[in-house]
């Protein structure tokens, strides 16, 4: 602790954004503390089961993340919430939980995101019907192929996931796009089906969003080799029946009719919703953009630069990311820290 | 001075009198005409019971003392009342005084008015004389006191808690600008008098002192009668085609009221008296929430009944109106303010949207149940509603089916809000036909909007029951079903089910039984519209989000832990956006506060948990 | 498509071809005037699925549609049996107000008329 505080670096959070800037961090020679809190490191990268676009085990993924940190040495304070940062004099206050105040010459905030609350979207019954899940439910109980979908040990029927939940939504506030679930969706979907073979899989859609390297051939390949059903037609409704399944109600909006299916499950695709705490904004001054998120002060010549000199952004806090996306930016942001400690901005 | 001879300056008043003595008779009758047989029969049965005395009553305390207004500001309630109670009284004490002196009822009409002109003294020299100089006056002073008010108002609505004025049209301003000049110069010309005189009451002796001595009295003496009865005669010829119409209607729509005729959604006497009663007095534009938070100006209560007055209000003013009550409620005239808008709506509409062809009702669900369930088609979007009743039904072992789970049923009501009154009509007609064939013996809703209509427009052989009333009941009936607990909640009363309907109580005992109700600035009668109102067709769902956010915010100052509310339109509405209070309909609440299973029926405890695959991932 | 009444329907033989160049489109701007949240309608189709009328044909979705386009016959025909409930407009990620366009929409086909 006897580094000069203003050649410190505080990061706020560990998920794969945080990790990846800490390393960095580390490499260069410079000092990084890194808060999270949760027991350990990962943050959303931890709830997976597998990811797109290859579907690569998560829990892999997970553990090159922790060896990384383990190699470094880093210090990761886990169980640790930051509640306050505030800048006096060219420095950074950061208080936590407990109390504890550290002082930092510069601040790399990677708080993640929030995954939407779908039981806001009351038409769709989350959290009513036992059989209407979200995606991040499905993936926890893909990882224990005894529970997965099995209904009374038999295996689902029917599925359909319900894309955009949370997202591209005006009533809940949220009008941009989370990005990640379309590609999720077919990737969920496709291994519902691997799971269960007999089990008819149906994603409801308004559009699909296969912007990344290698997303729309697992879009294909879910037609293609699994036979997934696209209806483009946004859910309006759920409802239950006798038995406990779940009617959908639609739109085929191809054809212009009304549909209805019941499903077993149904699967809301939901989406992220920032991160950053209001109180940043009266404390900081940290402005944020439309949607909430963390806003940069220019998009192509300075992201990553928040609107507060010395604090930098990366991963999901400063809009929707994938997990390379949020790697990368956390490289980043630890390299325009490091500028920043040493005056060359 | 021998009042046989007419100075000229009496006419403008004298034609003016006889001017609207004629005319009002006249255009009452008219009006009276366009009743039906049916209303005049109805308007004879009651006519010779206590109604008539009540109406006396009425109009004493509301055309004269204005109560209603006291109720709803001091300020504004007295200044309507110095105004309209004392110059009624002006009118009577100065006709008792001159019959007092004349020993003659049968006067001219004008003596009462332009008294002090002829007998600036009053009785010479007796105690009657000096008590009538007195109390005339008195009024006076009352009149103007009000008449000052009313100039406040003008210019500085706030002082007199209104937020706003009415904005007047062009009769309105003339109308005004002579009333605003009666009294004024009736004090002008009676201190003029008394100057000259030398005596006269105490206030117009003092002022008729003091304006003696800076201005040559003796000149302004009949030019200052000639200018009051000419503000007097002209008020008289603006006042039927101006707001002050109201003055003489009022009296009419009274006593027509107690003669239990009422706001219909056709044409008929009643309405255009209701029209014409409106005083514009700006209370309704002052409590509707489009003025207040969506900053829509042209389209409340006054405006609608204005250009209803003078013709055929447009689709904006029609159509601006979330028809939540809250002006018929605090309108001192009590006009039937809604169903003339509905009315209104109908006469444009009907010819645009005819009877519907309905779907033939197929679904009839042979089982015998006790309760026939009507979510509405709403209720659809909050199945957490649906989903708490039909729990609370099981657990209660009551026998019931849903009449509209399988598909979607319309009770037309918010057609009939447009003014599409045919095709509400074929809509009632399919869903009468749907429930009369469920053999169930009530009917339960748990949407308002569906509860009024079934009250009001159908025919059916079941009682109806919203279930605020129902589960009410069942937690007197069945108290061990519920429990309490410290769960503080303010409670939304929806406009259909609050001033709609009359159901306040019910809700609130339901809250108190089951945990604390946090009361809120606007309740009851006074609740406020939360905004979603499908009767506005011409809102703007940005206006409409400004309505809502102020709303949730007035529900919210108690920091309760629930904003509960009964009507699922009201719960989607403030649930929309990011809220950090959530809100809960009363059937969601009553089942949080049903009983554990278990405590009721331990040797049941084991079955719960069986049912509840997949929940504790959800939550 | 030529007389103004064939504008509404009565006209069964059709091709399927939609001819922008000569298909009258003015309508749909007539109504954004009047209810400018109609220009932020994306066609998710959760007006179609929700509604109470959906049976009946009613598809709020496909009648703007049919109005971008300048396919006027059938649109009379299926927005006489919406019942103007309003669910449609509670369930518009794009917050628009359905309703009140359906509401325009009869409007101005009978003054058109
Ligand atoms: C359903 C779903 C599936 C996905 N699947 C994939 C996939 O297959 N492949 C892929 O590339 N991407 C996927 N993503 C995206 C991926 O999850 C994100 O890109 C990634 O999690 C972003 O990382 P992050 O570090 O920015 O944020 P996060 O993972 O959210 O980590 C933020 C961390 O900060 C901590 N934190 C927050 N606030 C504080 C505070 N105040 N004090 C201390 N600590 C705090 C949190 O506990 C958390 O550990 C998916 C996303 C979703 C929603
Ligand atoms: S990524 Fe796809 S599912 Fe997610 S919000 Fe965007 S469009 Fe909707
Ligand atoms: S290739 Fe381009 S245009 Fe096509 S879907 Fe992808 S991003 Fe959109
Ligand atoms: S409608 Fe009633 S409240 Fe409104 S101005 Fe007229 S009298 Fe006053
Ligand atoms: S009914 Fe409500 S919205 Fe309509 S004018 Fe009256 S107060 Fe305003
Ligand atoms: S729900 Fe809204 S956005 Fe979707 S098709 Fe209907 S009007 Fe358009
Ligand atoms: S208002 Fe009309 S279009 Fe909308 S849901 Fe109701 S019936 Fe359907």
């Amino acid at each position: 602790m006897s580094v000069n505080p203003k050649k410190r670096v505080a990061v706020v959070g560990a998920g794969v954004a945080g990790i990846a800037a800490a390393v960095a961090l580390k490499r260069a020679g410079v000092d990084a503390d890194v808060y999270e809190k949760e027991s350990g490191p990962g943050g959303h990268l931890t709830r997976w089961h597998a990811l797109f676009p290859g579907r690569e085990n998560a829990a892999t993924v997970l553990q090159g993340f922790l060896n990384e940190v383990k190699e470094n040495r880093l210090d990761i304070r886990t169980g640790t919430l930051v509640t306050d940062i505030r800048k006096e004099n060219g420095l950074f206050r950061v208080t936590t939980g407990s109390g504890e105040c550290s002082e930092y010459g510069a601040v790399l905030l990677a708080n993640g995101f929030r995954l939407f609350d779908a039981a806001r979207k009351e038409e769709y019954g989350y959290g009513i019907y036992p059989r209407v899940i979200t995606s991040p439910d499905l993936e926890k109980r893909m990882e224990d192929p005894a529970t997965g979908l099995l209904i009374h040990n038999q295996a689902p029927k029917k599925v359909a996931f319900v894309h955009c939940v949370g997202s591209r939504d005006a009533k809940v506030g949220n009008r941009y796009c989370s990005k990640v679930c379309c590609i999720s969706g077919v990737k969920q979907a496709i291994a519902v089906r691997e799971q269960y073979p007999s089990c008819e899989v149906m994603n409801f859609y308004m559009d699909l969003r296969m912007f990344g390297s290698g997303f729309e051939e697992l879009y294909q390949e879910a037609q293609e080799k699994y036979g997934i059903n696209f209806i483009r037609g946004r859910v309006s409704e759920a409802a239950p029946t006798l038995d406990g399944s779940i009617q959908v109600k639609a739109e085929d909006t191809l054809l212009g009719c009304p549909l209805k299916v019941t499903v077993d499950w149904l699967i809301l695709l939901v989406g992220m919703e920032p991160g950053i705490p209001g109180s940043l904004h009266d404390s900081l001054g940290l402005e944020r953009d439309d949607a909430g998120f963390a806003g940069c002060r220019n998009k192509f010549l300075l992201p990553g630069y928040s609107s507060v000199d010395g604090l930098f952004l990366a991963g999901a806090c400063a809009g929707p990311a994938t997990i390379p996306d949020s790697v990368n930016q956390g490289r980043a942001a630890a390299l325009s820290a490091i500028h920043y400690l040493n005056g060359k901005v | 001075m021998n009042f046989t001879e007419h100075p000229a300056f009496v006419f403008p008043f004298v034609v003016g009198m006889l001017f609207i003595f004629i005319y009002l008779p006249v255009i009452y009758v008219t009006w009276l005409r366009k009743n039906s047989l049916a209303d005049f029969k109805t308007i004879l049965r009651s006519i010779f019971t206590t109604n008539t005395l009540k109406a006396v009553r009425e109009i004493f305390s509301e055309c004269l003392l204005h109560r209603r207004i006291f109720r709803y500001n001091i300020r504004l309630g007295y200044m309507h009342m110095s105004l309209a109670f004392g110059w009624f009284l002006l009118i009577v004490v100065g006709k008792i005084e001159t019959m007092v002196f004349t020993h003659d009822g049968f006067n001219p009409p004008y003596l009462p008015v332009f008294f002090k002109y002829f007998y600036p003294s009053g009785i010479p020299d007796t105690f009657k004389g000096r008590f009538f100089l007195m109390i005339m006056d008195l009024l006076l002073i009352l009149v103007l006191s009000g008449l000052f008010l009313a100039f406040l108002k003008r210019f500085r609505s706030r002082v007199l808690g209104m937020k706003r004025t009415t904005k007047h049209i062009f009769p309105d301003r003339i109308a005004l600008t002579f009333l605003w000049f009666i009294f004024p110069l009736r004090w002008f010309a009676e201190s003029v008098t008394a100057g000259i005189a030398g005596s006269g009451g105490f206030f117009t002796l003092g002022s008729g002192r003091a304006l003696a001595s800076f201005l040559p009295l003796e000149d302004l003496l009949l030019p200052s009668w000639w200018a009051y009865s000419i503000v007097l005669g002209g008020f008289f010829f603006a006042l039927p085609f101006s707001r002050y119409m109201h003055i003489f209607t009022e009296v009419v729509l009274i006593f027509l009221k107690y003669w239990n005729l009422a706001t219909p959604e056709r044409q008929n006497a009643y309405a255009d008296f209701e029209i014409n009663a409106c005083s514009r007095c700006g209370i309704c534009t002052n409590v509707c929430q489009l003025s207040a938070d969506a900053g829509i100006t042209h389209s409340q209560a006054v405006y609608f009944l204005r250009d209803l007055r003078y013709g055929t209000p447009e689709r904006p003013v029609l159509e601006n109106c979330f028809l939540c009550g809250r002006c018929s409620q605090a309108c001192p005239v009590e006009i039937g303010i809604d169903q003339l808008r509905i009315a209104g709506r109908k006469r444009m509409m009907n010819a645009i949207a005819p009877a519907a062809e309905m779907r033939p009702v197929v679904s009839a669900n042979g089982e015998k149940v006790d309760v026939l369930y009507f979510a509405g088609c709403m209720s659809h979007l909050t199945p957490g509603i649906i989903d708490a009743t039909r729990e609370i039904l099981t657990r209660a072992g009551i026998r019931f089916s849903v009449l509209d789970d399988r598909e979607e049923v319309c009770c037309g009501r918010p057609a009939r809000q447009a003014g599409f009154a045919d095709q509400a009509r074929s809509i009632i007609a399919r869903t009468t036909a749907l429930i009369n064939r469920s053999g169930a013996s009530l009917l339960l809703v748990t949407c308002p909007i569906c509860y009024k209509v079934f009250n009001e427009e159908y025919d059916l052989p079941i009682p109806v029951e919203h279930h605020t009333v129902f589960l009410n009941r069942l937690m007197t009936e069945r108290p061990s079903l519920f429990r309490k607990s410290s769960l503080r909640m303010s409670y939304h009363d929806p406009c259909d089910l609050g001033r709609g309907s009359g159901i306040y109580e019910q809700p609130r005992s339901i809250i108190r039984r089951t945990g604390v109700l946090v009361s809120a600035a606007h309740e009851r009668e006074d609740a406020l519209c939360c905004g979603g109102s499908l009767a506005n067709l011409a809102i703007t769902p940005r206006q409409r989000t400004l309505v809502t956010d102020s709303a949730y915010q007035m529900l919210t100052a108690g920091n309760p832990d629930y904003v509960v509310t009964s009507c699922p339109l009201c719960k989607k509405t403030f649930a929309a956006g990011k809220r950090e209070i959530p809100v809960a309909d009363i059937a969601e609440i009553a089942r949080m506060m049903l009983q554990p299973e278990e405590i009721l029926h331990p040797e049941k405890a084991g079955e719960a948990e069986l049912e509840s695959e997949g929940q504790e991932i959800c939550q | 498509m030529n007389g103004k009444n064939d504008k509404w329907g009565f006209h069964t033989e059709k091709s399927n071809l939609i001819t922008l160049d000569s298909n009258d489109r003015s309508l749909v701007n007539i109504l954004a005037e009047q209810v400018p949240s109609l220009n932020s309608c994306f066609f998710c189709g959760s007006c179609g699925a929700t509604c109470t009328a959906s049976d009946d044909g009613m598809n709020f979705r496909l009648v703007h549609l049919l109005l971008r386009r300048g396919e006027l016959q059938t649109v009379n025909k299926i927005i006489r049996s919406c019942l103007l409930c309003g669910k449609c407009t509670l369930v518009c990620p794009r917050n628009v107000d359905t309703r009140a366009v359906i509401y325009n929409l009869k409007i101005l086909i009978h003054e058109l008329h």
